[in-house]
């Protein structure tokens, strides 16, 4: 079985240690992993400001650079929801079908399909406060969130216990947006850096020295903000922590 | 840790007595500029963080409420069903609920839209010479702009419930469904009362504010020649209706005059008496986090000596009700859940919408009302889901606002500049060779172009966030292509 590695065109240019370590952490597990040299996008900006039509193209590259694996793992939750819900624009043939049911996010691969139980070579002893995503949490299911009555589950959280020294803490608004939103956080600058600002401010009154994440995206926003702010607390990608990453 | 807190510096004393913020209402054939109404609330501070402590206080005590109901989510369903199930059966249930009325002796009148909604009231005022009416809270009176209408037409209308009443002293609309004056703060009304009612300025004591506004309206109430109220629910099986109120107001606008009209927007049907039970657990919870609203009334027949009229308003419903699209917005109870729970509302003041419906809810109804005036209003939101999870009856609320967004952009209703920068994304991103040269530009800026240059007003990112360092190593494609692959292998998206 073939893993296609996707990694999203923002990790691409700004992140490329968050792909690194997704490569590396799934093939720590015994997986063999192709990244297919063509890729670019799956078409999310468009199809996150309603221009369906103009994200046909971008959608059946990725389609095209990908049906021919099994499986296709990205580090992004909003990316793999746009791939799984949103994939629409091109036309539904076998291969556009096989690539929505066969994407995976990184924590849920992980999670669900490898069944991790150990990540012996990783240590990260800081106080880390993690940002569930919108994504993640709400369409891709990584959790309860906090808005519904059940029994309580996280699935990044349990990959996180697994490495030593970590120490999780909880913002006390636990899932409420950061304010990144796509194309939001250009069309609404104003609400977004506040809502960017107080998620940093509640994470950091809760003593975290870290933010985590399995979006990228979110960390981008929150690390602009703080930076601008002149805030200490710090960004990883799940997958680096998981990955071993020292700090 | 010291990571700065945007709130803290906000509690001096003299914070305390910032303007209220008023955006600018769009002007007819203008749209709703909400970004720009959420900047200017954002730019006062205190106001913007007592908004979002507030309301998010709201949803909290729905959250603490919620965990008292093991049965929570199956309650949810079931409402959500008894609404499906009605809303598909409207036809049948409206008349079923006509018949029953009339039944009962109260006049049923039929308005296909706003304007024959405010006719037929006005008819009936001008039948029994009425001059002066007291009303309980309702949105689709202000969805129909009976309030502006009856004051074209020289008639008094006067609000009973407090925030309202606020709300209507102040020329403002109501910035939330529930609390229409949560955006303001007791100096806020302070202003407004000694303004309009003559109070004291300088008092802001919630007691005092609230015994000024009793004293002053309480006559009002007495004279009245007519009172009206809205209806939370109305029931097929026996003819009346439910409204739920937490000052009572309701009780007062319905008994204190002989005539009492009721508007009714036609998706408040719900088949039968016992249905009730399911919405009446939920409504109070999800609003304000308390078991029941204090009030709870049901309205069957006129008093005796009275007369009742009911005014069943369709304005737009049934449209709505044929698309497959949107059709469930019409279950909505009107509980403002999901304005409490938005943490876009919660950041921009209710009254940055410019529109009845506000928050989640509006961005989903205020389009299919004006697609116009209110397209840019479902770009107002991360499309983070939580609204969608608190909705007591289940509507898949961020779900309508990525499909309004759709609508909006094929109707060619977004601003041509964002299509058109789409458009170009979407050929850059669709051509990997174009793709890696927008990259390499990208990186090229950001090493060479002074700040001046990254941060200005047309870069919305850099206007409150600093933008990604280039990575040492270069792009994840060139880290791979150096260290995993052949150098003879070709890269055909560098050769393409």
């Amino acid at each position: 079985m073939r893993i296609g590695l996707f990694v999203p065109c923002f990790i691409d240019a700004f992140y490329p240690q968050v792909g690194i370590a997704t490569l590396e952490l799934l093939e720590r597990f015994g997986c063999a992993v192709d990244y297919p040299f063509d890729q670019t996008c799956c078409g999310q900006p468009m199809v996150n400001s309603g221009c369906h039509a103009e994200a046909a193209a971008t959608e059946q590259l990725f389609v095209d650079n990908f049906a021919a694996y099994d499986v296709i793992v990205a580090p992004s939750g909003s990316c793999v929801h746009q791939i799984r819900d949103n994939l629409t624009a091109v036309e539904q043939t076998a291969a556009v079908q096989h690539v929505r049911a066969n994407t995976f996010e990184l924590v849920e691969y992980l999670h669900d399909v490898l069944k991790v139980g150990a990540f012996p070579w990783a240590k990260f002893p800081h106080k880390v406060g993690y940002h569930d995503s919108c994504n993640t949490l709400r369409n891709l299911g990584h959790g309860k969130p906090s808005e519904l009555r059940g029994p309580d589950f996280s699935k990044p959280r349990a990959l996180l216990e697994k490495v030593e020294g970590i120490e999780l803490v909880s913002p006390a608004r636990p899932d409420e947006c950061c304010g990144f939103g796509g194309t939001f956080s250009v069309t609404e600058p104003e609400v977004s850096g506040r809502m960017g600002r107080d998620k940093i401010a509640d994470h950091g009154r809760a003593g975290a020295e870290y933010i985590v994440s399995a979006d990228t995206s979110c960390l981008m926003h929150q690390q602009g903000c703080a930076k601008r702010i002149g805030a200490p607390i710090r960004f990883k990608h799940i997958a680096e922590v998981l990955n071993g990453s020292a700090a | 840790m010291s990571t700065p807190d945007p709130n803290q510096t906000l509690n001096s004393a003299e914070a305390v007595h910032e303007a209220q913020p008023k955006p600018a209402k769009a002007r007819p054939g203008q749209r709703v500029d909400h970004a720009g109404a959420a900047r200017e609330f954002l730019h006062s501070p205190v106001h913007a963080q007592s908004h979002d402590e507030r309301v998010w206080a709201m949803r909290q005590r729905r959250d603490t409420a919620m965990e008292t109901i093991p049965e929570w989510e199956e309650l949810r369903d079931l409402a959500s069903q008894i609404k499906t199930h009605a809303l598909t059966h409207l036809d049948k249930y409206l008349e079923q609920f006509a018949d029953n009325a009339a039944a009962n002796g109260v006049h049923v009148h039929w308005a296909g839209d706003a304007a024959d909604h405010n006719r037929i009231v006005h008819e009936i005022f001008t039948r029994h010479g009425v001059k002066k009416v007291i009303k309980s809270k309702s949105m689709l009176m202000e969805e129909c702009g009976f309030r502006h209408y009856m004051e074209g037409v020289g008639i008094d209308i006067v609000e009973t419930d407090l925030g309202e009443r606020i709300q209507q002293l102040d020329k403002e609309d109501p910035s939330h469904v529930v609390v229409p004056a949560v955006h303001k703060m007791r100096s806020d009304v302070s202003q407004v009362f000694a303004k309009t009612l003559g109070s004291d300025p300088n008092n802001d004591d919630a007691h005092y504010l609230t015994e000024q506004q009793r004293q002053a309206t309480r006559p009002l109430i007495l004279d009245a020649d007519a009172g009206m109220t809205g209806a939370n629910f109305a029931i097929a099986e026996t003819g009346g209706f439910v409204v739920c109120t937490n000052e009572g107001n309701a009780d007062l606008s319905a008994n204190v005059p002989n005539l009492h009209v009721a508007s009714i927007g036609i998706e408040k049907i719900v088949p039968k008496l016992s249905d009730l039970g399911v919405f009446i657990r939920l409504l109070s919870r999800s609003a304000l986090g308390s078991p029941i609203t204090q009030y709870t009334s049901h309205f069957r027949a006129p008093k005796s000596g009275g007369e009742m009229h009911i005014v069943l308003v369709d304005n737009g419903r049934s449209k709505r009700l044929a698309d497959e699209r949107f059709w469930s917005s019409l279950k909505c109870i009107r509980c403002g859940a999901c304005m409490n729970t938005c943490p876009v509302f919660r950041r921009s003041g209710g009254l940055s919408y410019g529109a009845t419906y506000t928050g989640p809810l509006g961005l989903i109804l205020d389009p299919s009302i004006d697609a116009y005036r209110y397209s840019n209003l479902p770009f107002a939101s991360t499309l983070n889901g939580s609204c969608t999870n608190v909705c007591p009856v289940k509507i898949n609320i961020h779900e309508q606002i990525f499909e309004w967004r759709q609508v909006l952009a094929e109707d060619d209703m977004i601003p041509w500049t964002k299509k058109s920068t789409l458009a170009a994304a979407g050929r850059t991103l669709a051509s990997p060779r174009a793709y890696r040269t927008a990259i390499k530009s990208a990186h090229s800026a950001l090493k060479h172009l002074p700040d001046w240059a990254l941060y200005n007003k047309l870069n919305a990112w850099g206007q409150v966030r600093d933008l990604p360092e280039v990575p040492a190593e270069g792009s994840f494609h060139d880290w791979y292509r150096k260290h995993r692959m052949d150098q003879s292998e070709s890269a055909s998206g560098d050769s393409e």
